[in-house]
């Protein structure tokens, strides 16, 4: 291996699906196994799996390339994880869902109900001064809205984190 | 209450604990009781019946019993802590164990459950402050999970990759009742994400591994722990002797493969002997069992076995390309791989390797040891100690051994035939181990002669352990290698930092044999070279306890080495003779002409035998 190529490891995000019992302390030491390798959590969503007892954590993560069978063999160690799989946003169903709060007065409405159109976001909340917008889709899209609403004032934004599910007959 | 105790089977979750723990297995608690603990201590004393309660003098101590226990007999012991300062006491115990894949069951008392997170009196957060340091935790919320989680934390500790695994229990949790198992009747465990398998891997990937051990005329053979924990010491001899491939043992897997047998190189790494150092370096097809690959063992991760098939087998799964990336990757139980192994494979054609790995260990023979160029006139060289001891004992002896310099030369020193024998805390690297390891193995082994190999500094870290060893009847004789420093820190400070030596110096120390005459051991020093084979024979034929005092040169050091930044073959044979005149600067001056004077005084030993 060149001198070059070894200069600076590659650093890339991944997206975790980890199937889990429910039991106390189980998301501390997943974790963990993120935090002890230097790896940054962007997103992560923890929910009730199909099966009582059982967790479905979705994170998304950055870190060096090199590490990342590390993470995932590391987690799929861990006693209570049942399987731990990586996925490609290519090969999923990929969703997130964001809430937007905007300080707008009537002047500047109709072009927020216009954007809030193009990316079919819904109106949750309407005052006076403000307004919440509710949006799903894949993170890029929810990016592409949030940036256009930058114009705005955006008081608060809430996101869900990435979720996502295999397509056809792969396992999550 | 009482009524409710007529029920069948209903007991308090102290009670359960304990008789899950026998079930599991325990015969020894070592422990210190306090507040949180009592209930569990009142189990222990009214339903403890066939358990041997070993009270330590500090929770380490009493963790690091448990694992020498278990390193002694492959069998597990339990600790029995209270919370706060008992719990965190065990911390270096249980990284200790885990280090080294040890299994061990900690039980830690805790606060009642409704004072959790509320800085109650010793109320710690005991199972998040271990999570990073054990196999697997519990904190137990109910007396009723006690029976099913008492016996996953057995079964947990205990198979594939053993380690220790915590369990927190609440007081109020020790003192409810609730339904025990009746009699002989198994409790259900619900561990859906762990199913160890001794076989995870197929035909197929063995005979790749045979195909590859087929082609080689270097083969070596790399064996650790995992071999020594899976039992695979029999098939792992039947292999190599069927191949012709020379083993090397790691630190934890000495004694797997007998010391003196014609194929042992002995242990490779950074302070590993030349035989095993050229073997890794050269070899052609590196089949590495139950080793974890660390740069202790491959110096220079990312280098090691560039230029050779790499077969790394082992029962963790997460240790495939950890360190190394190897060529085929075996995940198993080490016996099952080694004796599936076994009738695919053939002997491989590796005489001219033999001969050159044996001219490398004659050509370097004479240059183990310590520092020759400061040898002081008169000053007792710890390995003519070590090796008097050897002498004077029987195969079977166990040695454990405490961390620095004396640890090294007793790697160098210490014979071993079979595994057990060699008890010292390697990942860890854990100062104070050597003792309270010793109580262990001689408690797990009562009929096997137990000798502790200590230095001053490691064994003031936990030499409280002397009034267990007195009391519990022990007849196990300690030697101190009192060089007055912290040797191993002092020797990289010399030979890496231009002498500068930073803390070092142990001022202070008390005179051991007196100090072990008031803990009631007998006392004895070793002062001069000529005294030697006098004293420790005197020592082994002592009855009971006894602590050794033996004044070693002061500036002795361990070679070879590897220094750091450079891979296997390149070794330094003896202390670098030091330039004139120290560089002017800081630290990064000084470690910069240190590494410079080591780098002058590498052998690469690749080019010294021919």
């Amino acid at each position: 291996m060149s001198s070059q190529m070894r200069e600076k490891p590659c650093r890339t995000v991944r997206n975790l699906s980890i199937y889990v019992a429910n039991r106390p302390g189980a998301l501390a030491r997943i974790a963990q196994t993120f935090s002890r390798r230097g790896f940054n959590i962007d997103s992560l969503v923890v929910s009730a799996g199909a099966t009582p007892g059982f967790s479905r954590m979705t994170i998304t993560a950055e870190g060096d390339e090199a590490g990342w069978d590390q993470i995932i063999a590391q987690c799929s160690k861990l006693v209570d994880v049942v399987a731990c799989r990586c996925h490609e946003d290519e090969d999923a169903v990929v969703r997130e869902l964001a809430l937007v709060k905007i300080r707008c007065d009537l002047a500047a409405r109709t072009e927020v109900l216009q954007i809030a159109d193009h990316f079919r976001a819904k109106t949750m909340d309407l005052t006076e001064t403000s307004m919440i917008l509710q949006a799903t889709g894949s993170p890029s899209k929810l990016d592409a809205m949030v940036g256009l609403l930058r114009k705005f004032e955006i008081v608060e934004l809430v996101r869900t984190g990435k979720v996502l599910m295999a397509r056809g007959e792969e396992a999550t | 209450m009482e009524a409710k105790k007529e029920q069948k089977n209903v007991k308090t979750g102290a009670e359960l604990l304990v008789d899950g723990l026998a079930a599991g297995g325990v015969k020894v608690v070592f422990g210190v009781p306090g507040g949180a603990a009592i209930p569990l201590y009142d189990a222990l004393y009214l339903h403890g019946a066939g358990m041997r309660f070993v009270l330590t003098r500090h929770e380490q101590g009493a963790a690091h019993m448990a694992d020498g226990y278990a390193r002694a007999t492959g069998r597990l012991a339990a600790v029995l802590v209270t919370g706060g300062p008992g719990a965190t006491n065990t911390v270096t115990g249980i990284m200790t164990a885990y280090m080294d894949s040890v299994p061990m069951v900690v039980v830690t008392g805790q606060s009642d459950r409704a004072m959790l997170g509320k800085d109650a009196f010793q109320e710690t957060d005991v199972f998040n402050l271990m999570m990073p340091i054990v196999k697997h935790s519990y904190l137990v919320k109910s007396a009723a999970e006690i029976p099913r989680v008492v016996a996953e934390a057995c079964h947990i500790a205990t198979t594939g990759r053993p380690g220790p695994v915590l369990l927190d229990v609440p007081r109020d949790v020790a003192e409810e009742l609730a339904a025990g198992p009746g009699v002989g009747e198994a409790v259900a465990m619900s561990l859906p994400g762990y199913h160890p398998v001794a076989r995870a891997y197929g035909r197929e990937t063995l005979e790749q591994v045979a195909a590859a051990l087929k082609a080689a005329r270097r083969p070596a053979i790399l064996a650790g722990h995992g071999v020594v924990l899976a039992g695979a010491s029999a098939a792992l001899r039947a292999l190599a002797e069927k191949l012709e491939a020379p083993v090397t043992t790691t630190l934890l897997g000495k004694g797997v493969f007998p010391d003196g047998h014609r194929l042992c190189l002995g242990m490779p790494g950074v302070y590993g002997g030349a035989g095993a150092n050229l073997a890794l370096s050269e070899c052609d097809v590196l089949l590495a069992v139950g080793a974890r690959l660390d740069e202790r063992v491959t110096a220079i991760p990312e280098r090691f076995g560039r230029d050779a098939t790499v077969i790394h087998v082992d029962v963790d799964a997460a240790e495939f390309g950890k360190m190394v990336q190897a060529d085929v990757c075996v995940e198993g139980d080490a016996r099952a791989v080694l004796e599936d192994l076994l009738p695919l494979v053939e002997k491989c054609d590796s005489g001219e390797w033999q001969k050159r790995l044996a001219a490398c260990r004659r050509r370097f023979e004479a240059t183990t040891g310590g520092g020759a160029s400061e040898r002081q006139p008169g000053g007792i060289r710890p390995l003519a100690v070590l090796r008097e001891l050897r002498a004077q004992t029987s195969p079977e002896t166990v040695l454990a051994t405490d961390v620095g310099l004396h640890q090294m030369w007793a790697a160098q020193a210490w014979s071993c035939a079979a595994p057990g024998q060699f008890l010292t805390s390697g990942g860890g690297g854990t100062m104070g181990f050597g003792l309270p390891a010793a109580i262990g193995a001689q408690l797990g082994r009562p009929g096997t002669p137990v000798v502790a190999v200590v230095g001053d500094g490691g064994f003031q870290m936990t030499l409280c352990e002397l009034a267990t060893m007195v009391v519990q009847k022990l007849p196990i004789k300690v030697f101190v290698m009192n060089n007055h420093y912290l040797g191993m820190v002092r020797q990289l400070q010399d030979i890496f930092r231009e002498g500068h030596f930073s803390g070092v110096e142990l001022e202070g120390n008390p005179d051991f044999a007196a100090l072990a005459k008031a803990y009631g051991a007998t006392g004895l020093s070793l002062r001069r070279h000529a005294d030697i084979r006098k004293v420790v024979r005197k020592a082994l034929a002592t009855e009971g306890p006894v602590v050794v005092n033996v004044e070693v040169a002061r500036r002795e050091e361990v070679f070879p080495i590897v220094p750091p930044g450079h891979p296997l073959n390149e070794m330094v044979f003896e202390r670098p003779r030091r330039g004139r005149g120290r560089p002017a600067g800081g630290s990064a001056a000084a470690a910069a002409a240190g590494a410079d004077e080591a780098a002058k005084a590498v052998t690469d030993i690749t080019k010294e035998v021919h």
